[in-house]
This record gives structure tokens, C-alpha cells and sequence, in this order.
């Protein structure tokens, strides 16, 4: 705290406000960011994080305050200025040009004519400014997430950035990939830049940023530095109430012991033909919450598709219920047709096995009392799927699967990826209640969480899948981390 | 579509006509008398409804069937080969021609779907092109084996009076063809939007991922129920065709039903029942065609001018609708992240 002082801060915000239509998004807001330092922004989902940070990085104009860089006032009325300004930032959906390679998606927004050999230069230049390994030829859409997250970061740093703002950065990575970002973003602060760090974790927060901001429905409930404060503090300053953030695990045990999964030496391959998934035994019973941990690429998505059905075995013999509730990772893709109505997604489930008529009528009636339970906000199921914000789409897909629809009963088992991806605090817990509900009811649920926090948090046991192989592994956090990365025994 | 209109009575001043007179035939020729509605408009609208329903059912799978003409051309030769085998046959005949042109056209659509299946060929481009071979096909029958006895013209016999297509008493040129294409698009609008197996073709077209995600692991199998399917119409619309109003062979026995069907299926967005006035539309102004060029003398280029103007009208129209709804979106989102 001393020197910031005598030095301008690297990024100040103040009393920004902006409005959309009549809703107030930011309210007064404001953000000082001391160069040297790591600047943990947090906030509930739709807090006003995000938009604040467009907002310095030029993506939105706000309705007043004033925006100074390193001491001096600037108007900001496009990224490009902004970048200019020395802000650069990582969106939490990459905007990288997935068919182009590495070194023509740090190439994009220059002006003039095109050097292949000054674009190749340029990488390497990023690359040794920042550690990173990167290969100026690679196809982006061939790189695993974490490479291309670090493509985003150098594209933000090409052009210099002394201020990095992150928006949920580690929401994507695995827990060692997450150490190595957080590390890195340290020293990159420690040569005398400034990050801007948006997370939703506050564990990640107390532990990597020197200050911290709390935002709450666009106002400032909190700011100050990180080591004076405590997550009960941030917790209250978040949600408005002293809420404790980690739910207490309930196992439901010896649901009748009944074996609803029974997997014997399965194997299984995914759409390339690669074997991701290698004679793999277990079993799940009903009235059990059994948590999938893995780091991002060993083959969880193909043991999970393996279970719901979606994915022919490669090997082995798997024992499985019919009725299995399937949410996949990806809802938009996967899950939903934008252009459908509400009531023809909620019709999704099942219409492989559908013989005969659909009595839309019934499916409309269920589609709204589904709608009304799980709080999506939308006019009516006629409603198409597009129309709807991220969050209630998401809803949407989790009552479908979760409940019973027009057709369909509550299904027997469940196979859900990344349960409350993109859900606020609140919605997180209530989503996690379904899923313990679903389980008292004597449904078998099979949950992968890239979040361990939400693996520990919701399962009565978990399975680790590494490098192929999957094995039971004791309910503890250290044991679990380590199978993770492969470092048993 | 009032720039558009203005742009029509444009280009038709510039030709040097009288825009008014113009309109005046395009309207006598379609709707102006009972006749020229009955045996002029409802006559070609008969196979546009029977291949519009082709193209709609294709394109909502998410098929690309182009070849809606090519699978015309083969239910045309097929019924008439039937036709012409069985003349005594009467109605029976009648009835096992249709079903012959369905299953040609089917057939003809499966090459491209086999194409498809086994080797990945693009449905798009095999379709158009199976509309050539399709084309040069017919040129063989009517000079080979199918030619009229005395072997002068290039095409078939007449087909015998028993097998035609019966016709409605006071309604000149329209035949019972036109029920049968009513009844078809009845049936498949309600299949589309009732049945289960409806709904897999729909999901099918909209998202191969959500499908796949939905535990439908027969994408494959509806697609080529879709393909299937949609060349069965369009194979009847060349039986319905040569049995109700050709009554023999020819090359030029389609004037490019095939592909105004796409026009008739876009246009209808993609929904079976709008087909059939889409189809009646198109049926009209092909009708007024003949009288604008007859009686005021204007290139029936022009009318295909007009139907692209059409076209381009609804689909401006749509972007436009498409745009409110996308923006609508956009504030539902921006007020979540508000609140």
C-alpha cells in the first residue's frame, strides 16, 4: 500500500453508470487498480463485473463516470482505443478465429500488409516476453483450451498491454493448469503491469490477488486489500446475507444397494476413433451421487456420453437403465435448436425412443409448469430457444432432464457435465439441491465438474479418470488432486 | 416491397411497356376467369405443391435436395412405361403408374443418398447433377425404347384415355391430381408436426449435436427416411403430371417444376400447408407468363424476374422479423445481467 501512494493508479474507474433501457446494469461503480498488483474483481453472475471491464476495455460506453489511465483521463470508444490505452482483455468465450493459426490470430486488427515471416517473428517475440510455448503454425481450433486461452492472453500482450483483465479465466482450465495461469499472472503483475482478475471463486481471489473489489447488483459492496479480509467477509459483501458458500454433502446411503450402472472392462472411443476411455470397472447404485474428477482431455466426456448411451462401447459390457437424463457440457450446441420453441426442446428428451403421436397441447402444459419450477424466464413455450438469455436456456436443459416430462418419466439415472457452468451463486445451490433430491428420490446421478470444489461438494464418491483409466479414489481433497495428475504412489 | 414493386413497374417501363397492360394479362391469365384459374393456374400448381412438399420435407431434415426435377423426370418415365404396358388396366393402372413414379422417384433420390452414406458426396451437388442424367435418360427412352410406334417424334405413345387422370366436370384441364396433392400435403403437414418420427426429421435438420444429445443415435436413419421421402413426391409429381395432363413422354415434359419447387418450399418456409398456396402463387404466375408474353408481349424472362423479386421480398421480410426477435433477445440478456 505504500508506494501506491506516489504512483497513478495503472486503471481507474470511477462513478460509472450505465444503463440498458431502464435497468440500471452499474450503478456508481468504480475499480482503482495500483500498478504491481493483482485486482481480484468479484461479484455474483450478473453482478455488473463483466460489464464493468468492457467498459475499460472499450467494448461498452458508459451512460457517465470517467475512465483514467496511469493518472490521465480517456475516452474510450472502441477496443482498439482502448488497446492503444494499454488494456487488453481475455474474454471468457475466446475471440480467437478458430480455423486460423496462431500467428494470424495474433496478426488480426493490424493494419496494412500481411509478412508471414513478421508474423512468425511476432510470435516468438510474444513467446519469449512471455514464457508461453507457441506454435505460430498450429491451427487454433487443434489446440486444447488451455493453449488457446494463453493464445488469447499474447494477443492481448502483442500489443503491450500494461493492464490485463481476465474475465473468468480458470472457469476452463484444470486445477494444475489454473496453478500454472495464476502463476504466471503473479510475476507478469510483479514486473510493475496490473491484472484484473473476474472470478466468481473466491478461494482463488483470496489466495492470488493483492486487492479485491465486490460487486453487487452494479454497486461497490466491498474493496480493500486482499490480506485484510476474510471469505465470510466477501461472501457477505457478494450475496447480501451471511451465507456460508459450500453446502454441507449429505450421503444418501444403501439406497436398497440396487446397481443401476454396471460397467466391466469398458472401453470406449471417441468420434475420431481414439480410444479415450480404457477397461474401466464399476458400478454406480441408485441413491448415489457419484463425482467424476479429471483433469480437461482424459477421457471423462467420453466415459460420461459412454453412460448416457450417447456413445456406442468400444469394449466391454455396460449394464444401463434406459431412462438416463443426459446434460452435456455444451447446452447451446448440444442440448437446444435455437430456433426452436421452448416446448419442442423440452420434447428433445426421449425422441429417439417416441413412437406414435405428440400431443403438443400436454407437452405445452408440462413445458410451462417446468418452466415456472426451475424459474425460466420467458413469455411462454412457444417461445424460441434464442430468444433466451444463457442462464435460462441453461435451466431450461436441467428441467428437462431432471424432471418428468409430458412423455416421459423422472428419469432413474442422471449423467450431467458441468452442472451450474455459468449459474450464479443462488442458482448453483438450488441446482445442487435438485440434484440431491433426484438422488433421495433413488435415481443414480454420475456428475463431472470441472470445479472440484462442486465434485467434493456434491458426491457420496468419486472416480477419477486419468489418462484413460478410471479408479475409486477416497473422499479427500489431496488424494483426489494428486490421482488427478496421475501422482498416486 | 414497394421498392420491390417499384423496381418491377421499373424495369417494365424501361422495356418499353405498358406497365399496366402488363399486369393486366399477368391477372387475365391467372385469376381472370374461371378457366384460366381452373385449367391454367391449378394445373401447374399441381405438380409445384407435389414437388414443393418434396423439396420442404428434404430441406426441413436438413437434406439439400436439388433434385426434385431429376426425381420428376423418373417418376414420369416410370408411370408412363406402367401406362403404356398395361393399357387395359383402366384405373388399376392408373393407380400402379402413380406408385411406379413414387418409387421411381424415390430410387432416384436413394443414388444420391447412397452417394452420401458411403462416400460423403455432398447431396447438393449429386442431386443437380443426377437432374442431367436424369434429363438425358428421358432423351434415350422417347428415341429408343419407349418411342412412339411410327419412331417420327421424340417421344412416347399416347397414353389410352382409360388410364388418364380422371377430370372435375366444368373445371376444364383440372384433374383429380390436384386432390391427390392436397391430400399428401394434409398428410404431411400433420405427420411433420404430429408424429414422433415427424419430429425426428425436424430435430434432425435443425442440429445433428442436439440430436446426437437427445439419445437419437438414427440421424442417419431419418435422413435417409427424408431423402426417401422427398423423392417419392417429387416422382409423383412426374406420374400425376404425365397421367393428368401430358398423357405421353417427352423431354420437355417439365418446364423446371423441380426447381421453382425450392422457390415454392422457401417461400412457404418450409411448412407443408403453406406449400399449397406458395404453389398456387407460382402456379399463377406461371400461367400469367404464357398471357403476358401472348397478349402484351413481354418475355416470360421477366416473370421469372418477378418470381426472384418475390423471393427476395420474403426473405428480406423474414431477416427483418428475424432481427426484431434477435434483438429482443439481446435485452432479455442485458436485463438478466442487470438485475
Amino acid at each position: 500500500m505504500t508506494a501506491a501512494h506516489d504512483t497513478p493508479p495503472a486503471l481507474a474507474l470511477s462513478h460509472i453508470t450505465k444503463r440498458y433501457d431502464r435497468v440500471v446494469a452499474l450503478d456508481d461503480a468504480g475499480i482503482v487498480v495500483r500498478p504491481g498488483t493483482i485486482h481480484a474483481l468479484v461479484g455474483e453472475n450478473g453482478a455488473g463485473k463483466t460489464t464493468l471491464m468492457h467498459i475499460a476495455s472499450g467494448l461498452v460506453r458508459p451512460d457517465a463516470g470517467q475512465v483514467c489511465v496511469a493518472g490521465r483521463e480517456v475516452r474510450l470508444l472502441s477496443p482498439l482505443d482502448a488497446l492503444a490505452a494499454g488494456i487488453g482483455m481475455v474474454h471468457q468465450h475466446f475471440t480467437l478465429v478458430p480455423a486460423m493459426t496462431v500467428a494470424e490470430n495474433l496478426a488480426l486488427g493490424g493494419s496494412g500488409l500481411l509478412h508471414a515471416r513478421a508474423m512468425t517473428e511476432q510470435v516468438h517475440d510474444v513467446a519469449r516476453r512471455t514464457g508461453f510455448q507457441l506454435d505460430p503454425h498450429a491451427r487454433v481450433e487443434s489446440l486444447p483450451v488451455s493453449a488457446q486461452q494463453r493464445v488469447e492472453i499474447a494477443k492481448a500482450l502483442v500489443r503491450d498491454a500494461n493492464v490485463l483483465v481476465l474475465d473468468e479465466p480458470t472457469a476452463v482450465l484444470a486445477p494444475s493448469e489454473i496453478e500454472d495461469l495464476l502463476r504466471w499472472l503473479r510475476a507478469y503483475a510483479d514486473r510493475g503491469r496490473a491484472v484484473v482478475l473476474i472470478t466468481h471463486k473466491l478461494r482463488e481471489a483470496l489466495a492470488v490477488a493483492n486487492d479485491v473489489t465486490v460487486l453487487r447488483r452494479g454497486r461497490i459492496t466491498f474493496t480493500g486489500a486482499a490480506a485484510h479480509t476474510s471469505a465470510e467477509r466477501l461472501t457477505e459483501a457478494m450475496l447480501g446475507v451471511a451465507e456460508t458458500g459450500m453446502p454441507v454433502r449429505t450421503p444418501t446411503e444403501n439406497f436398497g444397494a440396487r446397481v443401476v450402472f454396471d460397467a466391466q472392462d469398458i472401453s470406449v472411443a471417441d468420434r475420431a476413433g481414439t480410444v479415450r476411455i480404457r477397461q474401466a470397472t464399476f458400478q454406480v447404485r441408485a441413491g448415489e451421487i457419484v463425482g467424476i474428477a479429471a483433469v480437461e482431455g482424459s477421457g471423462q466426456q467420453e466415459l460420461l456420453r459412454a453412460l448416457a448411451g450417447r456413445y456406442l462401447l468400444h469394449g466391454g459390457v455396460l449394464k444401463r437403465p434406459a431412462d438416463i437424463g443426459f446434460v452435456p457440457e455444451d447446452r447451446g450446441r448440444d442440448a437446444t435448436m435455437p430456433d426452436r420453441s421452448l416446448a419442442e426442446t423440452v420434447a428433445l428428451r426421449g425422441a429417439g425412443r417416441r413412437r406414435g403421436l405428440i400431443s403438443w397441447p400436454a407437452l405445452h402444459a408440462r413445458t410451462a409448469e417446468l418452466m415456472r419450477a426451475y424459474d425460466v424466464r420467458a413469455q411462454d413455450p412457444h417461445t424460441p430457444v434464442r430468444a433466451l438469455s444463457g442462464g435460462n436456456q441453461q435451466r431450461l436443459v436441467l428441467a428437462r432432464e431432471l424432471e418428468a416430462t409430458w412423455d416421459q418419466p423422472a428419469p432413474s439415472a442422471l449423467v450431467i457435465e458441468n452442472p451450474t457452468r455459468g449459474l450464479d451463486v443462488r442458482a448453483t445451490t438450488a441446482v445442487h439441491q435438485r440434484l440431491r433430491d433426484a438422488c433421495t428420490r433413488g435415481a443414480a446421478v454420475v456428475v463431472y465438474s470441472s470445479d472440484l470444489d462442486e465434485v467434493l461438494s456434491l458426491a457420496t464418491r468419486v472416480l477419477v479418470v486419468f489418462d484413460g483409466r478410471v479408479r475409486d479414489v477416497p473422499l479427500e481433497r489431496a488424494v483426489i488432486g494428486r490421482a488427478m495428475l496421475g501422482l498416486h504412489r | 416491397m414497394t421498392v420491390l414493386v417499384a423496381v418491377m413497374l421499373a424495369m417494365l417501363s424501361a422495356g418499353g411497356f405498358a406497365p399496366l397492360g402488363v399486369l393486366g394479362a399477368l391477372w387475365s391469365g391467372s385469376f381472370g376467369s374461371w378457366y384460366s384459374i381452373t385449367s391454367a393456374t391449378l394445373v401447374r400448381s399441381i405438380p409445384l405443391m407435389l414437388t414443393g412438399g418434396a423439396v420442404a420435407v428434404a430441406f426441413r431434415a436438413g437434406v439439400f435436395n436439388i433434385g426434385a426435377e431429376g426425381q420428376l423426370l423418373a417418376g414420369a418415365a416410370a408411370a408412363t412405361a406402367v401406362a403404356l404396358a398395361l393399357p387395359h388396366g383402366g384405373m388399376a393402372t392408373t393407380v400402379l403408374a402413380l406408385l411406379a413414379g413414387a418409387a421411381a422417384g424415390s430410387a432416384w433420390a436413394g443414388v444420391a443418398a447412397l452417394l452420401r452414406a458411403r462416400f460423403g458426396v455432398l447431396e447438393v451437388i449429386s442431386t443437380i447433377m443426377l437432374n442431367f442424367v436424369a434429363l438425358h435418360v428421358v432423351s434415350f427412352l422417347v428415341r429408343g425404347p419407349l418411342q412412339e410406334p411410327t419412331h417420327t417424334y421424340p417421344q412416347t405413345a399416347s397414353i389410352v384415355d382409360a388410364v388418364h387422370l380422371p377430370r372435375f366436370p366444368g373445371a376444364g384441364r383440372l384433374h383429380a391430381g390436384i386432390a391427390l396433392a392436397l391430400l399428401v400435403l394434409a398428410f404431411g403437414g400433420w405427420g411433420l408436426r404430429q408424429t414422433a418420427s415427424g419430429f425426428r426429421l425436424l430435430v434432425a435438420g435443425e442440429s445433428r449435436a442436439a440430436a446426437a444429445s437427445a439419445g437419437m443415435i438414427d440421424v442417419e436413419r431419418t435422413i435417409w427416411g427424408a431423402f426417401l421421402c422427398s423423392g417419392a413426391l417429387a416422382g409423383l409429381a412426374g406420374a400425376v403430371e404425365v397421367l393428368g395432363v401430358t398423357f405421353a413422354l417427352y423431354e420437355n415434359i417439365s418446364p423446371g417444376y423441380g426447381y421453382t419447387a425450392i422457390a415454392v418450399a422457401l417461400l412457404a418456409g418450409l411448412d407443408p400447408w403453406r406449400v399449397l398456396l406458395s404453389a398456387v402463387l407460382f402456379g399463377a404466375l406461371e400461367a400469367g407468363a404464357g398471357a403476358m408474353q401472348r397478349d402484351a408481349g413481354v418475355p416470360a424472362a421477366l416473370v421469372s424476374v418477378i418470381e426472384a423479386l418475390l423471393i427476395l421480398g420474403v426473405l428480406g421480410l423474414r431477416a427483418v422479423r428475424w432481427r426484431d426477435r434477435g434483438s429482443a433477445a439481446t435485452r432479455e440478456e442485458l436485463r438478466e445481467v442487470a438485475t
